[in-house]
């Protein structure tokens, strides 16, 4: 008979090895910036990026040895799972983190910031991302979150001399707080009325709670709980809007990506938003899929239906798609027009949860893996503008970029069209999984939400195409050379790269992630025999408050 | 294998397009040559290693890798070799190679000798993956790739504005033609659900024609056409083929494409790309055999071209300029043919012009470069003894074109217009017409071949020894433009000539019409097409349902019984079709032995003012449209207005936002506070 610190010792740390060798190299980053002298310092950052390499051999051999092999494993008294959703994710993770060192190197040496605790910090919050992936216990999720945000509550302040910086991660911290807070809120209460915080958990009580004549203690009345829990959820929704900035949630982002220094926007703006994502997924596929289509009333006693989460995923990120497109028309600061871009991206990825389906799924996972590198491309020539006497964050900068950087150019306008959906670039694929899905539920209002989301898609190639604009059309406006330099050089060909080849071969990305939109737990909802009903909400049939929809096998491969 | 043959001429492309420029002619001509050479070779090789198998009807595919896989649509980057693939491969390597031997020389120091080459071999890629393909998107990948070697060969003096005007020219209205043809396959998905040509079991795919198959045939009415089925599909595909096979009414840009050094012309205007067209209307023959409509439509274009275009080749002074409306005829040959349910007849005929074409085509380049760089007729004359041995195989192109009894045109043209005259699915009237318009598209096509060649190589000479021709600077390059007087040309160009010759003359023999032989001898090229050609009596009621996929020795079987009276009728025809090509080349060395000047009417000259006709209305009307509507009106106004007021509006909305976005936290927190009542309260009163 095994003790329990046996079992983990022996069997589950192995399912946490690249987060294990993420914190061994996180660590040493700290104790190694001690003992380097002021001018080596850029040595922690190779031993980070070696220690990102690492984690990502062993998550392939934990992929190819477990995961690729059958059922999901899960350790830590199933508060941690290993499938391909969280391999996909990870890898996410890893490659952003290990772009994001390669592009900080050289613009810390500019800033005088090149200190060991900023790739300590990277680390630590890219151990918290990977937890966020593979979590499926709300209190794990809370946590992995938390550690996540509070290495990058610093990491935007970390300019100290600079006020920009300092107050952006002062909003960014108080607004974190409060959302943590209203996100602990929904769990509490969903906890309160499931009586369990593991996932699986929960998604079985939930349809014996959210039932209309749920009466657990034998009330004259009985008291409606799906109004609590419906609560619950958007409280949890509000949280989760939050870190992934979709409107009304999103006040914090402009700020926060303005003031930061830019290599960590760009790591925030792909890193802690697939992190988001990833939970986000968790928490309502895995864990609330019953609250996802109309919660069934009680016609017989006059208790009306009530709408659930993809409703109001529905209308968010429509919202988010609009405002965020809207709000970049005006913006001349780079920075911050690419906050009001992500703001925008994040309404699009949401698309792929509503729509619920196999393509919207692997849309959801293929569009934040390739948002990750394009917008990440995007940072990285920003990055590169930045030399002595200029930050480089103005539109102005980019003016006749053609003639003093062609090489570079050329690669920005690829992660330019990528990220307006232009083939043949990844950005396409990714929107055209998005989209796809939506249409292929056949419901009227969600083919709608799609055709908004084409249409504000053109809407922004305005403000990508005036970058390019600039960087062809304009006329030089400082005489100031730009080099890149070499890290800074690699991370974006292999970008690039990386960029057209997605577009042109797509499908083994696509095999990849439809891995991980198959994962057993995740529900598919089929809108087929649905489709000629009028629009949501759908008519809910009387038995259990199960929506009509629902498609109540578990996720089948598409062919 | 098959992948091999593709590739190997795209890494002589890249290896050109990269590198050429720091590499002597030498290396360049090797290179380029090596290519095509190894392509040929494993095409060959593979033929004959295969050949009991495709003579069997099999269809090896080759599998690479899956392109994109969405939902139900799936591409694969796959190859099928089957008869119908294994032709074209053959021929267009064949012919290439000579031809990329042949321009080795007529390029010779010329600035951007690396450039023609890479682009050439980049062609060569193209057009191997538009036969190889095994579905259709693959297939438009090639089509596509053709068009812009194309547009880049004949823009290829691109200093000069003719140039450049042709190529755009050309790529514009192959644009057209490819709208169609897109749409064409969009709406065979939409119906068949895959874009694969045939069933793959090993990879579980299905395929459009197999589908095709299934499906009861449309009604011959023009309805039909707009109906949404299978004759829709049919008609869209052939637009395609219209544009890239420059048929009417889109045939207007290949005359101008002889901007493009000879070679070109000869390869990609001639012999090869050009012929895309009919080879995929006799890839999808399944599909065409269910919608008779489109059968007739293509016949009727077909037999119209012919006419129309050897009709206007009577009366043009540049050599290469007749040579490019006899192109657009003998396509439209070939489009009869598979108009009538003959696609075997009109590959066949894309086989053996292929041949003489480019011959033809070589000659006239090799006669250009003797003549130092004079495309006119009118100054040329008796060249004959200047050099013979082009004198010599142009001869044999001449009469195979012509159809002169027992050299290569003869037969495959002889076919056509017995299968046109027989044209079983069509009404009888029509198919007496179209034989008619054959018939006398043949004679003419003699004339204007005679003129020709009288022009050319008999009769006085009409320039002068002394100095370069005045003008001569309609094919630039970087040939020092000596005087003298004309010599025949170097043995690098000669011997590409003697060997198609060879072709001109003796391709025919592999695909002899049984009527003609009463069946003696086995029409070889026939019975290897068979199998991948659906036919027409599949369709016929009465006649026992055959697959396409039937045996050769069933329809060995049945040939006798098909057509019990046809020998005799056919050798009527061939009787018919020998006159009046003996007609047509006595009347042309008649005439233009006495009158060499003889001013043709001017219509002809003038081209029937298509061109001004499409200017006017077409061209013109876009011009001023664009810019007394479009742009003064709509977009000045509308558009910029529009734009205007939205740039208006993001601003008013922006300084809301800005207003909104105080960059006070305790504001913040109120919006989101905010914005979850909101949400919380529409839930809980919906």
């Amino acid at each position: 008979m095994q003790t329990d610190f046996q079992t983990i010792a022996t069997q589950a740390m192995q399912f946490i090895m690249p987060e294990g060798i993420l914190t061994l190299f996180a660590c040493a980053a700290l104790v190694l910036d001690v003992m380097l002298p002021r001018d080596r310092k850029r040595f922690v950052a190779w031993v980070s990026l070696l220690g990102v390499g690492l984690a990502f051999a062993s998550l392939w051999i934990l992929y190819t040895s477990i995961v690729s092999k059958g059922t999901p494993r899960t350790a830590f008294f199933d508060m941690i799972v290993l499938d391909s959703y969280a391999v996909v994710f990870k890898s996410i993770f890893l490659i952003g983190a290990a772009l994001s060192i390669l592009l900080s190197i050289k613009y810390l040496e500019i800033e005088g910031e090149q200190r060991g605790e900023y790739y300590g910090l990277i680390l630590f919050s890219v151990i918290g991302m990977m937890f966020m992936a593979s979590s499926v216990d709300l209190l794990a999720l809370f946590i992995s979150l938390e550690l996540m945000a509070v290495s990058v509550y610093i990491l935007v302040g970390y300019f100290r001399r600079d006020k920009k910086s300092n107050e952006a991660s002062m909003k960014y911290f108080l607004l974190g707080a409060f959302s943590s807070g209203v996100l602990l809120y929904g769990i509490s209460m969903v906890y309160g009325l499931t009586g369990s915080t593991n996932l699986a958990k929960i998604a079985a009580a939930l349809p014996i709670v959210a039932s209309a004549n749920f009466n657990p203690f034998g009330a004259a009345a009985p008291p409606d709980m799906r109004y609590l829990l419906l609560m619950s959820m958007i409280l949890m929704a509000a949280g989760m809007f939050f870190k992934v900035a979709a409107v009304p949630f999103h006040m914090w982002a402009p700020d926060a990506y303005e003031g930061a220094p830019t290599s960590i926007t760009a790591f925030m703006s792909v890193g802690v938003k697939a992190a988001s994502f990833a939970m986000f997924g968790r928490l309502f596929l895995y864990g609330l899929p019953d609250l996802r289509g109309s919660l069934a009333g009680d016609p017989a006693s006059g208790i009306p239906s009530l709408p659930g989460w993809a409703l109001l995923l529905g209308i968010v990120s429509a919202i988010t798609i609009v405002w965020g497109n809207l709000g970049a028309l005006t913006q001349n600061n780079t920075k911050r027009l690419l906050a009001y871009s992500s703001i925008s991206h994040a309404g699009y990825v949401l698309l792929g949860l509503i729509a619920g389906n196999q393509t919207g799924y692997t849309g959801f996972v293929i569009y934040l893996f390739i948002y990750t590198i394009m917008n990440l491309g995007v940072f990285g020539c920003i990055i590169a503008l930045r030399r002595r006497g200029i930050v480089g964050d103005r539109m102005e900068d980019l003016n006749g970029l053609m003639k003093k950087a062609p090489g570079l150019t050329v690669m920005m306008t690829i992660f330019l069209l990528s990220l307006g959906g232009i083939p043949p670039t990844a950005g396409f694929i990714g929107k055209f999984y998005l989209f796809a899905g939506l249409i292929e539920t056949g419901n009227p209002w969600l083919v709608r939400l799609a055709i908004l989301a084409v249409l504000m898609s053109v809407v922004s190639l305005y403000y990508y195409i005036r970058f390019i604009r600039a960087m062809y059309i304009e006329g030089e406006t400082e005489p100031q050379p730009v080099t890149l330099a070499p890290s800074l050089r690699v991370a974006l060909v292999a970008a690039a790269i990386l960029v057209i080849y997605i577009g042109v071969f797509p499908q083994r990305l696509i095999d990849l992630t439809q891995k991980a939109a198959t994962s057993p737990g995740l529900k598919t909802y089929s809108y087929q025999q649905g489709a000629t009903k009028p629009a949501e909400p759908a008519t809910p049939p009387p038995a259990r408050g199960m929506p009509g929809e629902r498609d109540r096998q578990t996720a089948t491969p598409p062919r | 294998m098959l992948a091999a043959i593709i590739l190997v001429p795209l890494v002589g492309a890249a290896i050109l397009g990269l590198f050429g420029k720091r590499m002597s002619e030498r290396v360049i001509g090797w290179i380029a040559c090596s290519t095509v050479a190894v392509s040929t070779i494993l095409s060959f090789y593979l033929f004959f290693e295969h050949r009991a198998a495709l003579e069997g009807g099999e269809k090896l595919h080759e599998y690479l890798f899956t392109w994109i896989s969405v939902g139900t649509f799936r591409t694969d980057a796959s190859l099928l070799l089957d008869s119908l693939s294994a032709i074209y491969i053959l021929f267009i390597t064949f012919v290439g190679f000579w031809i990329h031997v042949f321009a080795t020389g007529y390029m010779r120091g010329d600035k951007g000798y690396w450039r023609f080459f890479a682009y050439m071999n980049l062609f060569m890629f193209s057009m191997l993956t538009l036969v190889l393909a095994d579905n259709f998107v693959l297939m438009f990948v090639g089509w596509e790739g053709v068009g812009l070697c194309s547009y880049l060969l004949i823009g290829y003096y691109f200093t000069k504005d003719f140039a450049n005007d042709a190529a755009k020219k050309a790529f514009i209205v192959n644009r057209i033609g490819d709208f169609g043809f897109v749409l064409g396959v969009f709406l065979l998905f939409s119906k068949a659900g895959t874009i694969f040509y045939f069933n793959d079991t090993a990879r579980g795919i299905h395929g459009a024609f197999d589908w095709a198959m299934t499906q009861s045939p449309d009604p011959l009415t023009w309805s039909a056409i707009f109906g949404g089925g299978i004759t829709s599909v049919a008609v869209l595909l052939f637009v395609g083929a219209i544009g890239k096979s420059a048929q009417l009414p889109l045939y207007v840009w290949l005359p101008d494409a002889m901007a493009g050094p000879t070679p070109v012309s000869a390869l990609i205007h001639a012999a090869t790309m050009v012929t895309a067209g009919v080879y995929m209307v006799a890839r999808a023959s399944s599909i065409y055999i269910h919608a008779p409509t489109a059968m007739m439509i293509v016949a009727i274009i077909g037999a119209a071209t012919a006419l129309f275009a050897a009709t206007i080749g009577l009366a043009q002074w540049d050599i290469k300029k007749v040579l490019a409306y006899s192109t657009i005829s003998q396509l439209g040959y070939m489009f009869l043919a598979c108009g009538v349910g003959a696609f075997g007849a009109g590959i066949f005929h894309v086989f053996t012009h292929a041949f003489f074409k480019a011959l033809l085509f070589l000659g006239s380049g090799s006669v250009i470069l003797g003549m130092h760089h004079e495309q006119d007729m009118r100054r040329m004359g008796g060249l004959k003894k200047y050099m013979p041995i082009t004198f010599a195989t142009m001869f044999a192109g001449w009469f195979a074109i012509s159809g002169f009894p027992l050299f290569s045109g003869f037969f495959s043209k002889d076919e056509i217009l017995y299968r046109s005259f027989i044209a079983n699915g069509l009404p009888d009237s029509w198919a007496r017409i179209l034989w008619f318009v054959g018939a006398v598209t043949a004679l003419v096509t003699a004339v204007y071949m005679t003129r020709l060649m009288v022009l050319t190589f008999w009769g006085r000479e009409r320039f002068s020894t002394s100095e370069p021709a005045p003008g001569a600077d309609s094919v630039p390059g970087g040939h020092e433009d000596h005087p003298g007087p004309p010599h025949e040309s170097p043995a690098s160009m000669v011997l590409p000539l003697v060997v198609l010759a060879a072709g001109a003359v003796f391709a025919g023999y592999l695909g002899v019409p049984e009527g003609l032989s009463g069946g003696k001898i086995t029409n070889y090229f026939e019975r290897l097409l068979e199998p991948s050609i659906a036919s027409l009596h599949v369709m016929e009621p009465g006649h026992a349902q055959r697959t396409p996929e039937g045996t050769p020795l069933e329809t060995r079987a049945e040939a006798p019984a098909r057509m019990p009276e046809g020998h005799g009728l056919e050798r009527t025809l061939t009787g018919v079709s020998i006159l009046i090509a003996l007609a047509g080349i006595g009347i042309g060395w008649v005439w233009f032995k006495r009158k060499p000047l003889w001013e043709p009417p001017r219509l002809l000259e003038e081209k029937y003012y298509v061109d001004e006709l499409y200017n006017a209305t077409v061209v013109q009307p876009i011009k001023v449209g664009s810019t007394s509507v479009l742009w003064k009106v709509i977009d000045v106004h509308i558009i910029d207005g529009a734009v205007n007021g939205a740039g208006h509006l993001a601003s008013m909305l922006g300084s809301t936002l800005r207003y909104l976005q105080s960059g006070l936290a305790r504001s913040y927190v109120a919006i989101v506070v905010l914005g979850a009542l909101l949400i919380i309260g529409y839930f809980v009163m919906k």
